[in-house]
């Protein structure tokens, strides 16, 4: 059998028989009820909207913390001076460093008590 | 005075859900004779075409103008459809020993002398269905679309979304899977 030839036919008998492009009856309405049911997304609203929350939420949280920071004792305000704010920055790294050693430092001791 | 699908659009997107049903009725044969060309039953081609106009509908803001509204929508048909022959990939191991009789008479009138087999017989048509659904899913909206549409693999490509060089990919394959399944079809009726 001629393969080539069945496959030609084939096609051609696709090619030839369209298929019907009959509507159901009151399909439109079907459809109307069907999109009136379920309304418009639109992604991109929805996004702009958390984002904006996001920014404000985020806005909030600095502002809550450049005040925390503004009239803590250690922040240096009400003063504000550079002093202020040199001691505390001195503080905090003199903490960091107690805490960066200390297991260092108490290795050290036993060391030493041996 | 009749409005432009450009207005019956701008006034859909305004919230007027009303403007959608005139889009609806000029499109809808189109859209039926297209699904018709991948599902079988009558209730699967409602179900697509429906599912064409809601997705329509809810994305009818990404619609961009550039392009007129009938690509933009035969797009979306496309890729439902193609959706739905992955979602229904149905047994494609189906036998061949099942053909109805008209089929097997084209079939033999075929074998026995080609020329009187007729291209326009309801049974050639019928037959042509059952190997479509023998192929993958990319392979049958290949040949779909190139070999018995007789679009251009650019049309294809922008139909799709595939790239050119993958329609040309996927056409030699599905070529070599219809002749697979005909192969396969001849030689379960013949030896």
């Amino acid at each position: 059998m001629n393969q080539d030839e069945l496959h030609r036919k084939l096609i051609a008998a696709a090619r030839r028989n369209a298929p019907s492009e009959r509507v159901p009856h009151s399909f439109e309405k079907r459809i109307l009820a069907l999109i009136r049911a379920c309304p418009m997304v639109d992604h991109w609203a929805l996004w702009s909207q958390a984002l904006w929350r996001a920014a404000a939420s985020c806005v909030s949280i600095m502002l809550l913390l450049s005040a925390w920071w503004w009239f803590s004792p250690a922040g240096g305000a009400p003063a504000g001076t550079a002093l202020a704010s040199a001691s505390a920055a001195s503080n905090l790294s003199q903490d960091l460093e107690n805490t960066m050693l200390a297991a260092a430092e108490s290795e050290q001791s036993l060391d030493l008590s041996r | 005075m009749e409005r432009t699908e450009t207005d019956l659009i701008a006034a859909v997107l305004g919230g007027d859900t009303s403007s959608f049903e005139p889009l609806v009725a000029k499109y809808s044969p189109r859209l039926f004779a297209t699904a018709r060309r991948y599902a079988r039953r009558e209730s699967e081609v409602e179900d697509i075409v429906q599912e064409i106009w809601v997705k329509a509908f809810q994305k009818l803001r990404s619609f961009r103008r550039e392009a007129p509204f009938e690509h933009w929508l035969m797009r979306l048909a496309v890729h439902t459809c193609y959706d739905f022959l992955r979602a229904h990939q149905r047994s494609r191991e189906a036998a061949f020993s099942d053909l109805f009789q008209a089929e097997e008479d084209w079939l033999d009138r075929f074998v026995s002398r080609p020329s009187s087999a007729a291209e326009d017989a309801e049974a050639a048509r019928q037959l042509v269905g059952r190997l479509l659904e023998q192929l993958s899913p990319p392979a049958r909206l290949v040949i779909t679309l190139l070999e018995i549409e007789e679009r251009s693999v650019k049309e294809i490509a922008g139909l799709t979304g595939w790239s050119v060089p993958l329609v040309k990919v996927r056409a030699f394959r599905a070529r070599a899977e219809m002749r697979r399944v005909l192969a396969k079809m001849t030689k379960e009726k013949y030896l």
